[in-house]
């Protein structure tokens, strides 16, 4: 009799639960909405959306996903896309999507204004929104900065044993690398990523924090990571023994990548998605974009969060962004080549 | 012979999500060949594929052995904690691979504080976790279950005369075990273990966070790195491949080793006592604990510092979403796969033996090449098939159909043909017969069948993170998107979640199958 009892009560759970589903999904708005795919996650977004349809009253819409994935189900859909905006984490997507013809060009004074040329695309179809500088740290009680200079000194026997790195397989260390095919050129860059290879103290590392932390606990003394994540660990243990050091300085300045966005080809309120657009790369909203992850805004008038400051400033690589995507598949045949795994 | 075709429908109709997906990797192979693939050919795929067929060998016999003791200890003998155990031990099944190779890179590895700690006072060294072996540890701590579940049930639905008639001939119970119901439970523990072979093949999370190179990390690098998703396809179609090898083998393994045997009375557990039953405890005990105890309370470390800030009301919805998608699915997959089980069994033609594993290589395929390999064709076809929720159950069963037909058609072949001869000739009808002989014979490995299905599909991020509606979020999207940069910690949190949702149901599930066999 119980186990009947419990038989309905489930069926009444189940029927419930598919109502609410159906239910659960999204309801007509009054102003026509600005629908984002976004590889850049949920918590880092959505406040910002929030503040956004709170000041123009446009809401906005957003699914999450890799943006491989997303650029594959914008292609998918075609004409019947309701996506209005990609947004990404990296200036490789962005150019892929370009290139695929999934991105239309805009034409806006404003992002013109506030986003410097070499942090958006050539073409229009995209703008960087917050900058990612990917540079060197090391362990302050076993190198002296002053014998750091550049990533390609990483490479110098000197370091044999020393040096920690994440996987080849991350797009971050793949931009890196192609902006040093663009600069030095193909020869010279894989003789710097042997080099990097053979002054491995450990097998490459899933992410930047495990780089950190190796670094911290002994296992080598240099890496090469993104400055957010160093900020995250500062943020817990103020004290973590790991320093940043600005890479290039003297010569075409430190890599940075972009977390970006472009208006989607076949977007149904252009309009709501550049004003968007617009709105991010001012104010505000630039300072909350860059501030909540510890990036760096794109916008130079922007304040830069107190705890990224304190690691002075650089000079960025004066290169656009695009041919980090441009030349992607080609540093990742490289990385190939010299056995970066 | 009407009856027949109509098997052969009902397995194609099975079959079609998967289909879908398959037609695409073949059309990837008549595309011409990319240079990626050359590249990868020349650079990775050689040591890619050994690793794979390393990893894959190596977790199937770990994950056969380890779950098979367990089933046989667990269903055979009884000791103190036994009842606790039974369940229990479908627990580690909870957790995402990948949040537990997380775990153990972070508490293994050197900069981890206990090898610091040991490194510093002892001067003790270990090999890395961030490598094959520790990838094939990984994996076998948290697939065994599937081996444990679908064993435990073909021991306990085994008759307990055949171990009576051992012992006349004078055989110990462990011996009569050996010798007389390991072989009834063959071809329960050779499906489960292709199963686990299946989702090792499909494995991106575990090795990437490992950084070991397998196919499908070579997948990814073609399809995220090189932006070539033909070249991601065309290795996906290797992986089908090795799947299909797979299942040519144990099925081939069965047939030579077929036994159909009626179950019967219900088993009469051994009792152990002293050293030994202090022993089966203890080792259990400690399987738990390496596979579950541990990973949580090391996730436990983790959310303390960040629970205040995230755990809040939206997560009723995560909890609620995550249960009513997998719990749909599950009934789905379970529904289907018992049909597909039934068709095969009368349509032995050459359609039905070849559809059938087809329809289940599905789970060999990583998820995204799967979710984006059925939503493309879906979504140009069928616009208004967009944002709704029938992509996503449509990929579910393309997907986890094999974790549902593998319980269910061991558990018919335990069935003889001779039962259904029988009462046919006393006049019954398919559905008296259905009824009255085989739901209850059956319905052990149908609770099977939806428990695995259910808890994979509580994990399942890849095809729901791409087809579900928006703004639609559950539990794992929640784990992926504050794992996508790096923040492990809070992470931790909605990781728990998952593992005390699944928990629930996992317990209630696990009673009713106890009263089931």
């Amino acid at each position: 009799m119980q186990a009947r009892a419990s038989n309905r009560l489930l069926s009444y759970a189940l029927a419930a639960l598919l109502l609410w589903v159906g239910i659960g999904l999204p309801t007509a708005q009054a102003s026509e909405p600005v629908v984002v795919y976004s590889a850049r996650n949920e918590q880092l977004i959505k406040p910002l959306f929030d503040r956004f349809t709170a000041e123009t009253g446009i809401p906005v819409r957003f699914t999450t996903a890799d943006a491989a994935v997303l650029i594959e189900r914008l292609a998918a859909e075609g004409k019947n896309s309701p996506a209005d905006m990609l947004m990404t984490v990296d200036a490789g997507e962005l150019w892929n999507a370009a290139n695929r013809g999934l991105l239309r060009p805009t034409r806006s004074k404003t992002l013109d204004a506030n986003i410097p040329a070499t942090l958006r695309d050539p073409g229009n179809r995209w703008v960087g929104l917050s900058q990612r500088a990917r540079t060197i740290v090391y362990h302050p009680d076993r190198v002296d900065p002053r014998k750091l200079g550049t990533y390609e000194d990483l490479a110098d026997p000197a370091w044999r044993g020393r040096l920690c790195l994440r996987s080849s397989k991350k797009v971050y260390n793949q931009s890196l690398v192609a902006m040093m095919i663009k600069t030095r050129g193909e020869a010279a860059t894989e003789a710097t990523i042997r080099g990097w290879v053979a002054n491995l103290a450990a097998p490459p590392f899933a992410n930047d924090n495990q780089v950190m932390e190796a670094i911290a606990a002994g296992q080598c003394d240099v890496g090469i990571v993104n400055t957010y994540y160093l900020g995250r660990l500062l943020q817990k243990q103020p004290n973590f023994p790991v320093k940043v050091f600005w890479a290039n300085q003297r010569g075409d300045g430190t890599h940075v990548n972009v977390s970006g966005a472009g208006i989607t080809r076949h977007a149904r309120n252009p309009a709501g998605a550049q004003k968007l657009l617009e709105w991010l790369s001012a104010g505000d909203a630039q300072r909350l974009f860059a501030g909540s992850n510890m990036e760096y805004p794109v916008n130079p008038t922007v304040e830069i969060d107190p705890l990224v400051r304190s690691w002075g400033s650089f000079t960025p690589s004066r290169i656009n962004v695009v041919e980090a995507g441009r030349r992607q598949a080609a540093a990742v045949r490289l990385m190939d080549r010299a056995g970066w795994r | 012979m009407r009856a027949r075709w109509r098997s052969t429908l009902v397995i194609l109709l099975a079959a079609a999500p998967a289909l879908v997906v398959l037609v695409g990797l073949v059309g990837a192979w008549v595309a011409p060949a990319s240079d990626a693939l050359q590249h990868q050919w020349r650079y990775l795929l050689p040591d890619a594929s050994r690793n794979t067929i390393i990893l894959v060998l190596s977790v199937a016999v770990a994950a056969g052995v380890l779950g098979t003791a367990l089933a046989a200890l667990v269903a055979l003998c009884d000791f103190p904690g036994r009842a606790f155990f039974s369940w229990a031990l479908l627990l580690p099944l909870s957790i995402p691979g990948y949040v537990l190779a997380a775990v153990f890179a972070g508490s293994l590895d050197y900069s981890s504080p206990l090898y610091s700690w040991l490194r510093e006072q002892w001067g003790w060294q270990w090999p890395s976790i961030r490598s094959l072996g520790g990838a094939s540890f990984v994996l076998t701590l948290t697939l065994f279950p599937y081996v444990y579940l679908i064993a435990r049930v073909a021991f306990e639905s085994a008759a307990e005369r055949y171990l009576e008639a051992a012992a006349l001939l004078g055989r110990t119970r462990l011996q009569a075990a050996r010798e007389v119901l390991l072989p009834l439970a063959i071809p329960a523990i050779l499906a489960s273990s292709a199963l686990v072979a299946m989702e090792t093949l499909a494995d991106f999370g575990v090795v990437a966070a490992l950084n070991v190179d397998t196919l499908t990390t070579a997948l990814y690098r073609a399809w995220y790195g090189m932006f070539s998703l033909v070249t991601a396809q065309q290795i996906a179609g290797f992986l089908v491949l090795m799947a299909l090898l797979l299942l040519l083998f144990e099925h081939r393994a069965r047939s030579v080793l077929r036994m159909r045997e009626s179950a019967g009375v219900s088993l009469f557990r051994e009792r152990l006592h002293g050293w030994r039953a202090l022993l089966a405890t203890l080792l259990t005990s400690l399987i738990l604990g390496v596979s579950f105890a541990w990973p949580v309370a090391h996730l436990l470390s983790w959310a303390s510092t960040h629970w205040a800030a995230d755990l809040d009301a939206r997560y009723w919805g995560y909890v609620l979403r995550s249960i009513a998608l997998a719990g749909i699915g599950a009934v789905l997959v379970v529904s289907i796969s018992t049909l597909l089980a039934y068709a095969r069994r009368d349509d032995s033609s050459w359609v039905g033996r070849s559809l059938t594993p087809l329809a289940t290589a599905g789970y060999a395929i990583p998820g995204t090449v799967l979710a984006v390999g059925l939503y493309a064709p879906l979504a140009s076809a069928a616009p208004w098939l967009q944002g709704t929720l029938i992509i996503l159950f449509v990929a579910y069963i393309a997907r986890f159909l094999a974790v549902g037909h593998a319980p269910i058609a061991a558990g018919l072949a335990r069935l003889p043909t001779a039962l259904d001869e029988a009462a046919v000739l006393l006049g019954s009808g398919p559905l008296q017969r259905w009824r009255q002989i085989h739901w209850p014979l059956l319905k052990g490995s149908m609770a099977a069948a939806f428990v695995l299905s259910f808890v994979d599909l509580m994990k399942e991020l890849p095809i729901t993170l791409l087809t579900r509606p928006f703004g639609f979020e559950t539990l794992a999207i929640r784990v992926f998107e504050l794992t996508s940069e790096g923040e492990w910690e809070r992470a931790a949190v909605p990781a728990l979640a998952l593992v005390l949702a699944g928990l629930w149901p996992l317990k209630w599930l696990a009673g009713r199958m106890s009263h089931a066999t």
